[in-house]
């Protein structure tokens, strides 16, 4: 394993670019000696924080601008995602209720749970405009 | 873009049989949710979704499912899962799901078990 690789991609802010992403982070990752649930568990996290950002940080507007950069220290294999966009209070977050979900017919709100579930540890911060999550899978 | 994610439709007696084929996002998500408003406009509330040819889901895709269940089974039908590979059964499950949705392992028993209720 490479003491410290990283690499990075810009995207805007559309699921249209959702394969790409995830091939993006596939290619990063294959480089790495993984096993392949750990890889489908990264793709997928990326997958859901960077659909999160397209729909709740940008509201659906493809006009914006999304960086993602991934990156492995010895043993740790980190993914961030900046954005521009409307801040996600994760101190509000509450986890979903599924069978309260289906009853009220409500989607969404799966992804940062998902996120949590996939990565061992994940921070949010802002700066200045930037928004960031940080997310860390030991590997 | 599109190809990346196809249904095909299939009748069996009265249950209709989903097979989704592809990567199951937000982008694609919106083509299996048009598939469920066209079957319950044609009160086709029986259906099978056969997953064996359904490489990635995201929980866009997970949320269809969540969005129709409720209707389909208070209109007397239900949505069964079947043929789910490891993969995508890992996503389900870790959502929650295999204790609210009726999901087999492969498309017969999915469809005995429609029939047995009849």
């Amino acid at each position: 394993m490479k003491a410290s690789t990283s690499h990075s991609i810009n995207v805007s802010s559309s699921t249209e670019n959702l394969r790409e992403v995830r091939n993006f982070v596939q290619k990063f990752v294959q480089q790495i000696d993984l096993n392949n649930n750990d890889l489908d568990e990264i793709i997928l996290a990326v997958d859901e924080a960077y659909t999160n950002i397209i729909k709740h940080a940008y509201n659906n507007d493809p006009n914006h601008n999304v960086k993602i950069e991934l990156g492995i220290s010895t043993d740790t294999l980190w993914v961030r995602l900046s954005d521009t966009g409307s801040h996600f209070n994760a101190d509000e977050y509450q986890p979903p209720d599924l069978l309260k979900r289906i009853k009220n017919k409500q989607r969404g709100g799966m992804g940062v749970y998902l996120i949590n579930k996939l990565m061992d540890s994940v921070e949010y911060s802002s700066a200045g405009k930037t928004n960031t999550i940080l997310m860390r899978k030991r590997v | 873009m599109m190809k990346h994610f196809t249904i095909t439709k299939r009748q069996e007696e009265h249950i209709a049989i989903l097979e989704i084929n592809g990567e199951l996002d937000a982008h694609t998500a919106f083509q299996l949710e048009q598939q469920f408003k066209t079957l319950i406009e044609t009160e086709a509330y029986h259906i099978i979704v056969n997953c064996s040819n359904l490489e990635y889901i995201a929980s866009a895709g997970l949320g269809v499912f969540m969005a129709y269940i409720e209707d389909i089974r208070n209109l007397g039908g239900d949505i069964k899962l079947s043929n789910m590979t490891d993969g995508v059964y890992h996503v389900f499950d870790l959502l929650g799901f295999p204790s609210l949705y009726d999901i087999h392992r492969d498309e017969s028993e999915a469809l005995s078990s429609f029939k047995n209720q009849k």
